[in-house]
């Protein structure tokens, strides 16, 4: 007696196979289409960007001028965003995750501003934006100035040294803090001479990453009010500015009243890309020269 | 005489003990200090755009932000303020979005949690993560100087600013979220389950389809939330490319503007500071922010269930 019909098992079995196979390329191709965008992109970036970038496409200030303009103004705006932006966010953060992992005992408030900060990620930049125009620009009064793009972008990248610090922290091994209090160390003590110097690459790598956060980012910028005039080069956080990721967007737009913006723009998206692929290599040097084993 | 000395180091010993131990106990209190500073910018923003929303609401009701279809905030003899044009605008960005992202997403995590060898893996996952650090201004830049010409070598009728264009880029941007979450979400389904299917005589396609994808699927739903809330809130892409038309309408060729846009071209200078339409912003705003807290807040719920599972 026969139970199974064998011809439709492996007519059956054939398709299936089949099937199985196609998918696995076709998933192949799925995961490598993004790459081929990348590709592309970076390709027309780099085409758009040719013969635009020179020694005197990075030092002259900005002009109407397409042959002319330079980038030197938004480079250093971009720089004085990070002088501001670097301490205030390692400060904060540092702060924030030494206290959740080492002092905070669990509770609801404990749990509410870890919450809370992962909460804060996920806040369009946009709105982050509006706090900053708000409160800086209008209630503090300070202007749409350095200081104020400064601050709105740290407190936007701040969840991203927080949970980066955090892990640091946490990945320290307990014995080499009981070592420390054995030797009558202080708990502060022991954080400062002890924790935080091993956590140190961790906390490196992720402030690396907010600042290559911040370095692109331009929702902030447009909403609390960087001025599309020619803006001089800035000499101190109480200037008005221009950076990078703004001017890359008004050649952008303006590229339909004077075609050439497009190529400023392009090489101006250049030497960003440039910058923050210095970044992030740093990161991955750090991560991977710092991270003993204890 | 040595004595005294002894004493005395013990006096200055025990007076700079007590310094260290004040030190010691105001030091919480300062880190405290910094934490809730992460608060207080949450609260900051809540109070800052409900207070203006506030504002927005005395001049204009409910009824009209939400139910009228026309957003005319600059018409000097009679503006009209509707969100449900800029609601559209982000609609149908976002859908374009997430039909680009959810197959491909899914489909790359697929391939690195169940075809790819470790060594494979190890290279391509961090390169399909190289998109989600590109500036989204850049994206934008992509979205107006090369996807929109493409495209309209291909469609004619589309506007040379346009939702289509802008909501492909946008979804190109966040296959990364997708595939990066959903395969960790893969990733921890355990090998037992797996082998399980195997051993019945599954074929590869089978486990993932069948077995491997239905147990992971809160992780992946969670990982279209975040993508869908990514989708929503970001701003220079649609900005550049997809134009400051207000009206309301379904067709994907026409430029369209969105909630983030609006926002963007309300605070670059249209609008003078304490008219209706530069309150409006902040209503907008608190539309944006509540949608995208909502979701945020959807796909922790469901990442924590899948943890429970196993």
């Amino acid at each position: 007696m026969q139970f199974m019909d064998m011809k439709v098992v492996q007519s059956r079995m054939s398709k299936r196979l089949l099937l199985n196979q196609m998918t696995k390329w076709l998933f192949l191709a799925s995961a490598i289409f993004g790459l081929l965008v990348l590709a592309v992109l970076l390709y027309r970036v780099i085409v758009d960007s040719l013969g635009w970038i020179n020694i005197d496409f990075l030092t002259s200030v900005l002009s109407t001028k397409p042959e002319i303009a330079g980038i030197k103004g938004a480079i250093l705006g971009t720089v004085w965003l990070m002088i501001i932006v670097g301490p205030v966010t390692m400060a904060l953060g540092v702060s924030t995750a030494i206290y959740i992992e080492e002092y905070a005992r669990p509770s609801k408030l404990t749990s509410f501003i870890q919450t809370n900060i992962s909460n804060l990620a996920g806040v369009p930049s946009i709105v982050f934006g509006l706090l900053g125009l708000t409160v800086f620009v209008r209630l503090f009064g300070i202007g749409s100035v350095i200081l104020a793009g400064g601050l709105t972008m740290s407190l936007l990248v701040l969840p991203i040294v927080v949970v980066a610090s955090q892990e640091a922290i946490r990945a320290v091994p307990s014995y080499l803090r009981e070592a420390s209090y054995g030797m009558g160390a202080t708990k502060w003590q022991t954080i400062k001479n002890v924790v935080l110097p091993v956590a140190l690459p961790g906390i490196l790598t992720g402030l690396i990453l907010a600042i290559s956060r911040a370095i692109g980012e331009t929702a902030p910028l447009v909403v609390i009010g960087i001025p599309a005039l020619l803006i001089p080069v800035p000499t101190s956080i109480f200037d008005r500015f221009t950076a990078m990721p703004m001017q890359i967007y008004y050649w952008t737009i303006d590229s339909v009243l004077v075609a050439e913006y497009a190529y400023l723009a392009a090489a101006t998206i250049v030497i960003l890309l440039l910058i923050l692929f210095t970044l992030n290599s740093l990161a991955i040097i750090i991560r991977n020269k710092f991270d003993r084993r204890y | 005489m040595s004595n005294s000395i002894n004493i005395r180091n013990m006096i200055e010993g025990s007076r700079k003990k007590s310094k260290l131990a004040m030190f010691e106990k105001t030091i919480p209190y300062l880190l405290f200090f910094a934490a809730f500073l992460s608060v207080l910018t949450t609260i900051g923003i809540m109070v800052t755009l409900t207070v203006e929303s506030i504002l927005f609401f005395r001049n204009v009701s409910f009824r009209e932000f939400f139910l009228q279809p026309e957003l005319k905030p600059l018409n000097p003899s009679d503006p009209k303020f509707s969100i449900l044009p800029l609601l559209g605008g982000t609609l149908l960005s976002s859908i374009i979005a997430m039909m680009v992202a959810i197959p491909i997403g899914l489909t790359t995590a697929v391939y690195l949690s169940e075809y790819a060898t470790e060594r494979v893996r190890r290279i391509l996952k961090p390169l399909v993560e190289v998109l989600a650090g590109i500036p989204t201004i850049v994206y934008g830049f992509f979205a107006f100087t090369f996807v929109t010409p493409v495209l309209r070598e291909l469609i004619p009728a589309l506007d040379r600013t346009n939702i289509l264009s802008p909501g492909i880029v946008m979804g190109i941007m966040i296959i990364p979220i997708v595939a990066s979450l959903s395969e960790d979400a893969m990733s921890s389904v355990p090998n037992s389950i797996r082998e399980g299917a195997m051993a019945l005589g599954a074929t590869k396609f089978e486990v993932a389809f069948r077995v491997v994808i239905p147990a992971a699927i809160s992780g992946i739903i969670a990982s279209f939330v975040l993508g869908i809330s990514r989708a929503i809130g970001e701003t220079m892409i649609v900005t550049i490319a997809s134009g400051s038309n207000k009206n309301l309408t379904f067709d994907v060729t026409q430029s369209m503007q969105t909630m983030t846009a609006y926002i963007v071209e309300v605070t670059s200078g249209d609008a003078a500071s304490g008219t209706t339409a530069y309150y409006s912003l902040y209503a907008v705003a608190m539309t944006l922010f509540v949608f995208t807290l909502l979701m945020n807040l959807f796909a922790r719920y469901m990442t924590k269930k899948f943890r429970e599972v196993y």
